[in-house]
């Protein structure tokens, strides 16, 4: 695997009883990009997403995360079962039993890979600066003790995750509403607020699922300048799955297309654009009537 | 030899009521996702319904001068089924439909309390004491095993054809019947069925009631078998007939019964064999067991998380 | 549809109607015929008592809430947003020179009250120690435990029989217990707390009836129902008996007559300083991650996840601190009593905990505080109710968990002021 690849996907099969959601599903994302899974409803974009976040265990293939320096196995750490193998390997048995009591999607997060969700996911009776606070919990002091007594080292860990929360709020332009209810705020509020507490956990690729969804179009148009911001000036990887292909084709460097769990077309938008196959899963038939690509 | 086979007659009718009172919980965790802890007190309420109906209907018999066994059990089945299938009603309509778009943690609390009340309510009116029937159904089958012998009373031939006949009567309602339809469509999806017409507040009331009469059926059979009861016992049998469901599957009708038998079954033989002091205490241990290593039952199906 | 607000006095007949028709069905039987071996005695004039209250009850009710007044009050509730206030930055409340009042009257109650009352407040604080601990588990993480009491006779068949076997007095139980019982939440919690949380409730309301059967039947150990004697709390090595086997004791050591309310005076200030301990890091906790975290687990665990937050240790963390704060509780009783046995231990006492932290709000310290004295305080003064105690507990939490189920007291949320953001 080489480091120019943040996230490598290689034949990945997820099976829900006997129906098949994906099937042989092998794609890479390049660092520092900011690539799109597209395809029609039901093609399995969020099924792919669930599976590269940790949500979904996935049935077979690999998906390799390189972040942080190391690479980490996604369906490894959410805990395999027992292998036969693993009785005469007592490191291999360890090792898969700590999976199995401590693995998790929580892993894959500290692994370096963030996500949104499509149905906005926020802790609502909580302020805004504390939905951001609660996303650094990995990142500041949590020493209980350091905590009760107030100490020095705790303030300034405290002191510093307000400043990481304030900076991620004036990205998203939320400054204003620091101290309020995240469950009181707009629909296109909450949609940022939630980019910015992903931010928050210091990912080296971030995943939104739906970010324009329920947005106007002056919203859309802010939001694809924050993600040329997270990819430019925090050098994070951002993978998107959208429905608005104007978004879409404006700021994706590449795109994957899905469709009945199957990968019908990889490449930049120009080459996604004129892809017959493209074309015909999205419309059926050759007439172009609403979605122009 | 005799004492294992003795021990598997027992558990097969206890579990057989274990199933019974086991379809309650997991019908209403289908259909709303909760666990009603008042089901419980639902089946001690119908224990008392049923020594009151007994009772009752002596009385009324003998003052007619008459007697018979057939008479009285029809009519204490019948007014037990009708008088804790209203207790059902009237719990799911005060203490869980206001609280249908609230917190699971709200729901839980107000059963919580549900609960208690029934406790208390009925320890107030009808006194602290342990109340008892009298035996109506005696003489047993005796089965020569080896040196000993397997006793088998009319009473629990009498249960275990009693219980299976109503979750044959059940099983057939919710397979066969339009009713049974709309309660398995509310179950998939709630949602949506409301949107195809289905009124499905009445269904979910419909299911409480349908719980409290099994729960009624089971406490009419366990209260003509031991006799004895108090206000205090649906919450042993409660958390066992919950492990049945778990056992099973929670959600799955087969997988109620299913377990309950298993559970009925392997508490009788841990009480006979190693100890009847901790034969809750292997109950319970079995429940944690399961939600370690098999948290979906036998017969359920895996939860896929919606994210 | 008219526009008239008028009371459509048939509707509520009916309403009424249908709710006295059902009050009979239920109450008929269970209230009417009262069971006397296997005859029976007939009350059926509580039974219409009963039966007219409900249709009165029904008629009023359906009839108020066709007024404006009923109507504005249905849709006020409909669509209640009883959520947290978050306070100003900087915000300092008003009300803080109530805390050394409070601190100030708590230390002179043991030298002006009589014995009687003293023992009754060492019962509320003690309430107000498991009302705090099951605070943290309920409120803040919310995770529904039923088992508390578990944890509660952990602490007190600690000391009875640490004592007993081990000859480890008050002091040293101490810190042992809370220990003790934070071990015990953490194995009864590793294996559950990954699930699905209704299963904590049923799980954790086995556990406590477990402990109890333990307790009762494991009859070598425990001493049954019989139960074991704990010992008395020591000042400095100074015993607080009338006499002494070794040692001296207290009264004799300061020259003072002897009095058997020294002992509720010591343990009484003992206690007090550990409950505003207790508020002390509870007060600090919500402000810390762990904190936060539980919160956040509380309103959406799934999104914890993706924050890297792990959840089971999380949840851990917090039934641990739950259940240690409960073994502490059960130290004091212990020791309060002078005596343990397995009576005190039912699932009655942990609905009253449940209780405590409902009526109080969840995640609110104030409330709890005050709901432990309401409902521990209140039953001793009115003993003629006694017996409608657990009656008023399960409505207590229907009607609250309907009506305002935050509780009384608004919780409140702290305030950040806005600085210069940087990064790294």
């Amino acid at each position: 695997m080489s480091q120019e690849n943040v996230l490598a996907v290689e034949n990945l099969v997820m099976h829900f009883g006997g129906i098949k959601a994906l099937n042989d599903v092998t794609f890479n994302i390049k660092r520092g990009s900011v690539s799109a899974l597209i395809g029609p409803n039901g093609a399995g974009k969020t099924t792919v997403f669930n599976c590269l976040t940790g949500f979904y265990k996935a049935t077979g293939g690999k998906i390799i995360l390189s972040a942080g320096g190391k690479e980490t196995s996604i369906i490894k750490v959410l805990g395999e079962p027992f292998q036969m193998t693993d009785f005469f390997s007592p490191v291999a048995f360890f090792s898969r039993l700590k999976y199995k009591m401590f693995g998790g999607s929580h892993l894959v997060n500290r692994a370096g890979l963030s996500r949104t969700f499509q149905n906005i996911r926020l802790f609502k009776e909580m302020s805004v600066v504390e939905n951001l606070l609660v996303a650094q919990h990995m990142r500041v002091n949590r020493s209980l003790i350091a905590g009760i007594l107030n100490t020095k080292g705790y303030r300034k860990s405290e002191e510093e995750a307000l400043e990481r929360a304030f900076y991620w709020l004036g990205v998203v332009d939320l400054v204003g509403s620091a101290n309020r209810l995240a469950g009181e705020l707009s629909y296109g509020q909450q949609r940022r607020l939630e980019i910015a507490r992903a931010m928050c956990t210091n990912p080296e690729i971030v995943c939104l699922d739906e970010p324009a969804a329920g947005l106007n179009p002056s919203e859309t148009e802010a939001l694809t300048k924050m993600i040329r911001v997270l990819r430019d000036q925090h050098n994070t990887t951002v993978l998107l799955i959208e429905h608005d292909m104007g978004m879409v084709m404006d700021i994706s460097d590449y795109i994957v297309v899905l469709d009945h769990g199957e990968v019908i077309a990889k490449g930049g938008p120009d080459e996604i654009k004129n892809n017959p196959k493209v074309i015909a899963a999205y419309l059926g038939a050759e007439e172009d009537e609403e979605v122009t690509l | 030899m005799d004492i294992v086979l003795q021990q598997l007659v027992n558990g097969l009718t206890l579990g057989s009521v274990y199933g019974l009172i086991a379809i309650g919980y997991t019908m209403v965790y289908g259909i709303i996702g909760m666990i009603n802890f008042a089901h419980g007190d639902v089946y001690m309420v119908s224990s008392y319904i049923t020594a009151i109906a007994i009772a009752l209907i002596s009385a009324l018999l003998t003052f007619l001068g008459f007697e018979s066994f057939l008479v009285v059990i029809i009519g204490t089945l019948f007014l037990t089924i009708v008088v804790t299938g209203a207790y059902g009603w009237v719990i799911e309509r005060v203490a869980y439909r206001p609280l249908r778009n609230s917190s699971r943690l709200a729901v839980l609390i107000s059963a919580i309390g549900m609960s208690l009340i029934l406790q208390n309510y009925v320890q107030l009116s009808q006194g602290a004491n342990q109340q008892g029937v009298p035996t109506m159904l005696t003489g047993a089958l005796r089965f020569h095993v080896g040196d000993g012998f397997v006793q088998i009373t009319y009473m629990k031939v009498f249960i275990l054809i009693a219980a299976f006949a109503g979750m044959g009567i059940l099983t057939y309602v919710i397979q066969k019947t339009k009713l049974g339809r709309m309660c398995r469509a509310t179950q998939q999806d709630r949602k949506m069925a409301s949107i195809l017409g289905i009124d499905t507040d009445k269904i979910i009331s419909t299911v409480f009631v349908i719980g409290a009469t099994m729960a009624a059926l089971a406490g009419v059979l366990i209260t003509l078998d031991y006799g004895a009861f108090d206000f205090y016992i649906g919450f042993i049998i409660g958390i066992k007939a919950f492990t049945a469901a778990v056992l099973g599957g929670i959600g799955s009708l087969p997988g109620a019964m299913l377990g309950g038998l298993i559970l009925g079954l392997s508490e009788a033989l841990f009480a006979g064999l190693i100890s009847s002091d901790y034969k809750d205490v292997f109950s319970f241990s079995l429940l944690v067991l399961i939600l370690i290593i098999r948290p979906s039952g036998l017969l359920g199906k895996p939860e896929v998380e919606k994210v | 549809m008219s526009q008239s607000v008028g009371i459509n006095f048939k509707k509520s007949s009916i309403d009424a109607l249908i709710a006295g028709f059902m009050a009979l069905i239920l109450f008929g039987p269970i209230v009417g015929v009262v069971l006397d071996g296997y005859s029976f005695n007939a009350e059926f004039d509580k039974v219409a008592w009963m039966v007219l209250v409900v249709i009165i009850g029904r008629f009023a009710m359906s009839s108020f809430f066709q007024t404006e007044k009923g109507i504005a009050m249905a849709f006020r509730y409909a669509n209640s947003n009883d959520g947290a206030t978050v306070l100003p930055p900087g915000h300092k409340s008003k009300m803080v020179w109530i805390i050394p009042l409070v601190i100030a009257i708590g230390l002179l109650v043991p030298f002006i009250a009589s014995k009687y009352v003293l023992t009754v407040v060492i019962l509320g604080l003690i309430y107000v120690l498991l009302g705090l601990g099951l605070n943290i588990v309920v409120g803040l993480a919310g995770l529904l435990d039923l088992g508390f009491v578990g944890f509660y006779a952990i602490g007190a068949y600690g000391l009875a029989l640490g004592y007993e076997n081990l000859g480890l007095g008050f002091w040293s139980m101490l810190p042992i217990a809370a220990l003790m019982a934070a071990i015990a939440g953490a194995i009864l919690g590793f294996p559950v707390l990954r699930m699905h949380g209704d299963y904590l409730a049923i799980v954790t309301l086995g556990f406590g009836e477990i402990i109890r059967l333990v307790l009762t039947n494991w009859a070598s150990f425990t001493h049954g129902p019989n139960g074991v004697s704990a010992p008395m709390p020591t000042f400095f090595g100074l015993e607080f008996t009338r006499r002494s086997r070794d040692g001296s004791t207290f009264h004799e050591f300061f020259n003072i007559p002897y009095d058997s309310a020294y002992r509720y005076m010591f343990i009484y200030i003992v206690l007090f300083a550990v409950v505003w301990a207790v508020l002390f890091i509870k007060h600090r906790l919500v402000k810390m991650p762990i904190g936060r975290a539980w919160e956040a687990l509380r309103e959406d665990e799934i999104a914890c996840r993706s924050l890297g937050l792990n959840h089971v240790l999380v949840k851990l963390s917090a039934f641990m601190l739950g259940a240690s704060t409960g073994g502490l509780a059960g130290v004091f009783f212990a020791t309060y009593q002078g005596f343990v046995n397995p009576s005190s231990f039912t699932f009655f006492e942990s609905a009253l905990i449940l209780a405590i932290v409902v009526l109080g709000g969840m995640g609110s310290t104030l409330g709890v505080v005050i709901a432990a004295f309401c409902l521990t305080v209140l039953p001793e003064m009115l003993r003629e109710f006694a017996e409608y105690r657990v009656l008023m507990f399960g409505i207590l939490m229907v009607v609250m968990m309907i009506w305002k189920p935050r509780g009384i007291v608004r919780v409140t949320r702290t305030g950040f002021a806005a600085r210069k953001g940087v990064v790294k």
